[in-house]
Formats: C-alpha cells, structure tokens, sequence
C-alpha cells in the first residue's frame, strides 16, 4: 500500500495564485513572480500526503498534478 | 456637467431571464437568489440593456470565458451603457489582450509575492489597530466608515508612497469610476484626470527625489528592449494599483465582517480556533466575492452550449461562479472550514488578480485585529446596511453594536 507521491506544476497553467505555497508550503516554490514550481523533485515526504491532495484541490488553475508511483 | 448624485435611472427589471440589470436595486441589495433562477435557467443568459451583455452563470461557462481571451477581449473590463474608444495604455495590464498583456504583468508582479507582503504585514497591523482605537470604547459603530473602507486605502498608499492622509481623495474617485461612472461618462473621465494629474506629480517629485515605493519602481522599470515605459504606461499602472487595490478588499473585508456579525458561532469558532482564520478567509472569499470582472465578445464562439455573439460585453460573474452548487457542494452556505475550495474571486487565467496576495493578507491581518479587540459585536437593528452597485459588492455601510448583547 505504500505508495509514493510525487507533486507536479504545470508551468502553462500556473497563474500563480499561491495556494499550493499556503497550504504545503514543504511542497512547493514559488519564483520571483510568484509562480510555482514543486520543490526538489516533487518527492512528497511521508506523513504529508494529504496536504499535497490538499494542494491540488484548491489551485484554481487546476495546475496541480499528484501522481502515485 | 451632470448631477453627481443621480446617475442615469434603468427601468426596473421585471424579466431577469432576458432583461438582467447588475445596477438593479435589488440585484445590489442580494443577487444570490436572482443568480440561482438565472444559472437554473441557462449557463449564459443576455440582456439588450448595456447594448447588449451576457452573463455566465455557471463556474465552467465563467472559466471557458476567463481562460479564452482570443474570443473574450479586455480591452474593456466594466460593463457601462456606453462604449467610448478604448485608449492604450488604460490600465495595464489588465486592460490588455495577449501579447502585450504578459510583459506588463511580469513588470508588477515581484512587489506583490506573498514574501513581499509579509514585509508589509506589521505595517498593515499597526492600521487596524489606530483606527480601532478610533473607535472601541463607543458602543456602536458604522464599520464600513470607520474601519473596512480605510485599511486597503492606506496600506497601498503606504506601497505607492503616496500620503496616506489623502485617503478620502483616492476612496472619492474610485466612487465615480466604479459606480457613477457606469452610467456617467463624464464622471468617470473627471476622476480618471484627476488622478492622472495626481500621479504625474509624484513622478515629477521623484524625478528630483527618487524613493523607494512603487511609483520609483515602475519609473526604473525596464521593459524587453531595455528602455524606461513610456509615462503613459507608467501612469495607466498607477491608476491600475489606486482603483483595484481599494474597493475590492475593502468590500471583501466588510462582508467578512458582515458575516460574523450575523453569525456568532464561527466569530466564537474563529477566535477559539485562530489557525482557521486562512481556511475562513478563502470561504469568505468565495461565499461574497467582491469582483465582477467584464469582457467583450470579439470573435463568435459557443460558450457552454450557448452561441454568444461580437459586440456584446460580458458581465464575468466570479462571484456567481462561486455560488455554482456543481462546483461547490452546499454552495450557499458559509462554512469556515471548508477544506475543498477551488474558489475563482480573484479571476482565472492571465488576468488572475496581481494583488490577490496582498488581499488576503489584508484580510486575515484585518479580521484577526478586529476580533482580538472586539470579539463581540451585531447588526445594529436600528441601522441599515448598504451595498455598493456594479462592479464591486461589498457593504457600504455596516452599522454594528459593540460589546456584548444585554
Ligand atoms: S495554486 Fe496553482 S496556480 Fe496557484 S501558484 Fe500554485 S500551482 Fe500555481
């Protein structure tokens, strides 16, 4: 079951609303514009799963991608 | 010149299916039932009132618009009865199409990340706090005169480095461009001139003294090509930051208000459990969004089903968006904790709000002083509450009683 998360901003998407930054801000970066990107790799750490969904359902640009591995 | 206090009048709207009016007295005072019938009816309704306007009722027909400005045109973003020549240089970037649009937003977007408002954060406090002074040891209070309307005024002439004192100056021109000036013309190009006039001296001033606000930034600004903007642009970005920076958060922060004053289980919830306050605030943000944004259809398109036509603006409804119960389950209620809120009361797409960072932190900082300070507060009932009309909603007058109900 333990599957692993990975976290991904599309950048042509991405308008930079910064609730991804809000609300997981262990997961994501945002640039000089305020546009976000995944940190690292995107890896999402154990135990903060459920803030990356978190993430995903509240980015108004729907940019936000969590992909199982 | 024209009667300042008594725009053109509309004949009352008796057919809001194919006859919708935002100035309607009784849109203002609630349009959420009325956006119920008209999204229950159609995901795009139209009316011939303001030469012809549409109205997405729907949160997808509102994103298909917002993320399409080859059909939807900014060109012009307020639906008014006339349509006079569109300027360059208006207020960018949000008056402008692709491609010119993006450089323009790059430009504005560093002062305003969220790192860049924490610095301004204790400024913003300090704020709250004077003007609850003002007024905490009276037992009633007009909310919206004495604290809603004078927080985002001050903190963006705190950014522009314009005086803060002239406050009452700014809040009077942005009356005439966003509510009399839909239907006076000649209003609205008074108060664009004065503030024209109005920037073009501090730019002057600083030409002599540079600073370090947001007027020197714009003027060391460098576009693509390496050179200074042109004045007018620089100009046109000011008038931008003044107008949008004002009524929305101050609206956006009177409803809030609003809301607990009617609501005391989430004021008593919200100061038990403060770090709810981010998750109230973006469910106040969808539940009473502010902005109504406008575009003009410039090219045939089919909008959700519907065909919509050129020549006609469109009334791009974020906040009947968000009262879509497709998208929002119980969508009419207000729930502080909702955790699912993809809510879209700063725009969708390029034209997404540049301050909405500077907003929010707005509203936290304003709320949270107000509630430390005046945990128990009510409507006064022998008071009235008013709303703004057209293109912004929020309370414009909010009479409260403070302390404890005896
Ligand atoms: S919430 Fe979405 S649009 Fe906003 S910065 Fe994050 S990824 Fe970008």
């Amino acid at each position: 079951m333990a599957e692993r998360l990975k976290v991904h901003v599309d950048p042509d998407k991405c308008q930079g609303h910064a609730r991804c930054k809000a609300l997981a801000p262990e997961l994501f970066e945002l640039d000089e514009y305020g546009n976000a990107r995944e940190a690292g790799d995107g890896t999402v750490p154990v135990g903060l799963e459920d803030k990356a969904w978190l993430a995903k359902a509240n980015c108004p640009e729907i940019a936000i991608d969590v992909i199982e591995e | 010149m024209s009667d300042v206090s008594q725009p053109a009048a509309h004949p009352p709207v008796t057919d809001w299916l194919n006859d919708f009016d935002h100035t309607d007295p009784q849109w203002t005072e609630n349009p959420f039932p009325i956006w119920d019938e008209l999204r229950a009816a159609s995901p795009v309704v139209h009316t011939e009132r303001f030469l012809g306007c549409y109205l997405p009722t729907t949160y997808e027909a509102v994103r298909e618009i917002a993320n399409d400005p080859e059909h939807f045109s900014s060109r012009r973003i307020i639906v008014r009865d006339a349509r006079p020549e569109v300027t360059q240089n208006a207020a960018p970037p949000i008056t402008s199409d692709p491609p010119v649009h993006k450089p323009a937003k790059q430009l504005l977007l560093p002062p305003f990340t969220p790192d860049a408002m924490k610095k301004l954060e204790p400024r913003v406090r300090t704020i709250c706090n004077e003007l609850i002074d003002g007024f905490v040891a009276e037992k009633k209070v007009d909310a919206a005169a004495r604290y809603t309307k004078h927080i985002p005024v001050r903190a963006i002439a705190h950014m522009l480095g314009i005086p803060e004192g002239d406050s009452d100056l700014f809040i009077n021109w942005i009356h005439m461009i966003l509510e009399l000036g839909i239907k006076d013309e000649n209003l609205l190009l008074q108060a664009v001139h004065e503030m024209s006039d109005y920037f073009r001296d501090h730019i002057e001033q600083r030409r002599k003294h540079p600073t370090d606000d947001l007027i020197s930034y714009l003027m060391n600004a460098r576009n693509k090509d390496g050179q200074p903007l042109e004045d007018a642009h620089v100009l046109g970005s000011l008038r931008l930051l003044l107008i949008a920076g004002i009524d929305t958060t101050w609206s956006a922060i009177g409803s809030s208000l609003w809301h607990l004053a009617r609501t005391p289980a989430d004021r008593e919830r919200l100061i038990a459990e403060p770090e709810l306050m981010p998750t109230a605030v973006e469910e106040f943000l969808r539940a009473y969004s502010p902005v109504t944004m406008a575009r003009e259809v410039i090219k045939e398109r089919t909008v959700s089903g519907c065909p919509v036509k050129p020549g006609n603006m469109v009334l791009l409804s974020f906040p009947a968006a968000n009262r879509d119960p497709k998208m929002f389950p119980d969508a009419d209620k207000v729930v502080i904790d909702r955790r699912e809120n993809r809510h879209a009361a700063f725009g969708l797409g390029i034209h997404r709000c540049i301050g909405s960072n500077l907003a929010r932190m707005e509203m936290q900082v304003a709320l949270e002083e107000w509630l430390k300070r005046i945990p128990d507060f009510r409507l006064d009932p022998a008071g009235t509450v008013t709303w703004s009309q057209g293109t912004v909603r929020g309370p414009r007058q909010l009479p409260f009683l403070l302390g404890k109900a005896m």
